[in-house]
């Protein structure tokens, strides 16, 4: 027990002396929730946006400025033109812009409806989808306001309505994208830390040759292979934290379910990882093919297979049998279940038994691949 | 560790990857205390034979036994009494050379202390940069650190693979003195090297080539069983002239030994040979050519045994 803490000893010695690494693996969930977080989201956010208004009443104005109240929209500035709304959105200045036909208020109050063109730069049409579903529903929820403006009661005949919202969504009603990504990230840090990391360092033994020295020694190599992957279970415990906080925190993507469930089924998922990392080293002989067969063959179907990404349900029948294989689609569903949905525990069962299934058989065929000489 | 076994024993020992041989029917036995050398070029099959009777390796046939341990059967026994310091750098290099002692040590479940005295000689020298990373020291220093690592437990058979390729000629000969003192301490050195001029240094040596082994002596004994009589030539066009020696009928084996030549005389010539040698390179347009008798080493031993 004493050789397995003098190991364990210096295999954090060597993650700490690799400065570099010890900083990557440490700010890695940090950099990747920042970036998910705020960089890559799919979210509108500070839009600017230029206005045609030909009407210039009191609706027109009043809908410019919810819209600019809004944390979603900016407002530019007033212009005159379609040549020059299109100038502006071909140079990027503005991404929306809106016009009010002449009459707005007569319009309105004569037909009881009048229009709102929305002019949207369609080269990124994720964006450009989402600015018209936020246009739109700021539009129209202004509805009553403009009724009252416009010298009619809400109750006085038939309900005009410029445009309709068209989705209405559960969970995520705002569609913040970090309900969906914060699941993925802490499936593909904890891969990428347990899988990758332990079958790198177990690898770089063989290839520097202190493998060939432990193996000659009265060491067990299932005591070297062991005390391996304390350092990177005590890591990802770490980032694991890190993760939970900042999307608490920082991102506000509440914990609606319990945590020592989510914690548990974390841990599951941990020692899942550390245990496809042994496999992995125990038939790599190099830190390259370690960290290729982690990369190629692990962590590539965990980002594209586990639902991180799309949906496991839009996947085509074969894929979605081999997506069943990966260990962190289960995980990122059970995350989603108890993290986001708020479920309780007895709707993952069925998540945590696969998981630990899976971690005993990787476990006991890690084992059996264990050598006791070089070949 | 029991007396009265030989520290290494191997019995017919063979072994090969797949279609290629390394090892073929190797048998020899070592003595207590003595430094035996396995002596043979890159591609001899001397890492293969060291990892056989270090356990890392199972024979493909024949026996190989340690202290009276066999290697296949009481491998756990075998990887307690034994020291192996394989042929390339394998410390830790990001750990102190303090680090690196105080870990093989503890693998081995021995204070450093308890041992020092095996190591002094050699650990004094790296004392200065006990708190320097391993990667950072010199050739000759790695060495010195990983002989340490190698010696803590006090081993009864201390296996050294190649232990001075690419270590400076003075560090080579430093380091050829500490194991006469590790042999002074009662410790049975085995250790293989490229170098032919470092068999003299052993007690007895293996000659091993293309995974045979072309025999067992001490150095002294494998010279004076040298039966030709063996030339030097020497002069200008030295590529021109090992190409006119082999087309002489009275040379039995010719060969570039630094910067002269080697030439074996044929048994069946009786006559002078440096004049008759003198002769056909003249008679060949060797004019400047010179001639003389010398007295075999280990490599013009080696040379000989290989040719048959």
């Amino acid at each position: 027990m004493k050789q397995f803490w003098v190991f364990v000893k210096k295999e954090f010695m060597h993650i700490f002396r690799d400065g570099r690494t010890a900083m990557i693996l440490l700010l890695m969930p940090i950099v990747q929730i920042i970036l998910f977080g705020f960089a890559l989201s799919n979210e509108i956010k500070n839009v600017k946006f230029a206005v045609i208004d030909h009407s210039n009443d009191a609706i027109t104005t009043f809908v410019t400025e919810r819209l600019s109240q809004s944390e979603y929209f900016i407002f530019e500035r007033d212009i005159s033109t379609e040549e020059e709304a299109d100038y502006l959105i071909k140079s990027s200045q503005v991404s929306l812009v809106v016009v009010y036909g002449a009459n707005f208020r007569e319009n309105f109050v004569r037909e009881g409806k009048s229009q709102i063109s929305l002019i949207v730069d369609g080269s990124d049409p994720n964006t450009a989808s989402g600015v018209l579903r936020y246009a739109s529903s700021i539009i129209a929820s202004s509805n009553e306001q403009i009724m009252t403006l416009s010298g009619l009661t809400p109750h006085s005949g038939a309900k005009p309505t410029f445009i309709e919202p068209v989705v209405e969504l559960l969970y995520n009603p705002q569609m913040k994208s970090a309900y969906n990504f914060v699941p993925g990230v802490m499936g593909l840090i904890l891969m990428l830390i347990c899988a990758m990391m332990t079958s790198v360092s177990i690898v770089r033994e063989k290839e520097t040759g202190t493998m060939e020295v432990l193996l000659a020694s009265p060491v067990r190599p299932v005591i070297v292979i062991l005390a391996k992957t304390v350092p990177y279970f005590i890591l990802s415990v770490i980032n694991l934290a890190t993760i939970l906080l900042l999307s608490v925190f920082v991102l506000g993507v509440p914990i609606t379910g319990s945590i020592f469930w989510l914690v548990l089924a974390s841990f599951i998922f941990i020692l899942v990882s550390l245990s496809t990392g042994l496999l992995i080293s125990s038939f790599a002989n190099t830190q390259v093919a370690a960290m290729l067969i982690s990369g190629l063959v692990f962590m590539m179907p965990v980002m594209l297979l586990s639902g991180m990404i799309y949906p496991v349900s839009n996947m085509p029948y074969l894929l979605q049998i081999v997506a069943q294989f990966i260990p962190a689609k289960w995980f990122i569903e059970a995350v989603r279940k108890l993290m986001i949905q708020g479920l309780p525990v007895t709707s993952v069962l069925k998540e945590l038994l696969v998981m630990t299934s899976m971690a005993l058989a990787f476990i006991v065929l890690s084992i059996r691949s264990f050598k006791q000489r070089l070949e | 560790m029991s007396a009265d076994k030989k520290p290494v024993v191997a019995e017919n020992l063979s072994k090969s990857f797949g279609q290629v041989t390394a090892l073929q029917n190797i048998s020899f036995e070592t003595e207590r205390g003595e430094m035996f050398g396995v002596i043979g070029p890159d591609g001899a099959g001397k890492t293969t034979l060291f990892r056989i009777l270090t356990t890392l390796l199972v024979q493909s046939s024949g026996d190989a036994f340690v202290d009276g341990y066999d290697v296949k059967g009481d491998f756990r026994k075998i990887r307690e009494i034994i020291g192996y310091m394989p042929g390339k750098f394998s410390l830790y290099g990001d750990l102190s050379v303090e680090e690196n002692l105080n870990f093989f040590a503890s693998i081995f479940k021995v204070d450093p202390k308890e041992n020092y005295h095996l190591i002094k000689d050699i650990f004094h020298q790296l004392e200065p940069f006990r708190n320097r990373k391993a990667a950072a020291l010199s050739g000759g220093m790695k060495q010195k650190l990983a002989l340490s690592c190698a010696l803590i437990h006090k081993p009864s058979v201390l296996f050294l693979d190649e232990p001075t390729t690419g270590v400076d000629p003075v560090s080579r000969r430093e380091f050829w003195q500490m194991l006469d003192r590790l042999k002074s301490m009662g410790i049975t050195i085995i250790v293989s090297t490229a170098y032919m001029d470092e068999a003299l240094l052993c007690d007895r040596i293996a000659l091993m080539k293309n995974g045979i082994l072309l025999g067992v002596d001490s150095p002294a004994g494998m010279v004076a069983s040298y039966k030709e009589r063996l030339l030097a030539i020497k002069g200008g066009d030295m590529h021109s002239i090992l190409k006119a020696l082999h087309d002489i009928d009275i040379v039995k084996s010719a060969y570039s030994f630094g910067h002269e030549h080697h030439a074996a005389i044929s048994p069946d010539f009786t006559g002078d040979a440096v004049e008759k040698i003198m002769l056909e390179l003249t008679s060949r347009g060797f004019n400047d050519a010179l001639v003389k008798n010398i007295n075999p080493s280990v490599e013009d031993c080696y040379m000989e045994l290989s040719a048959n």
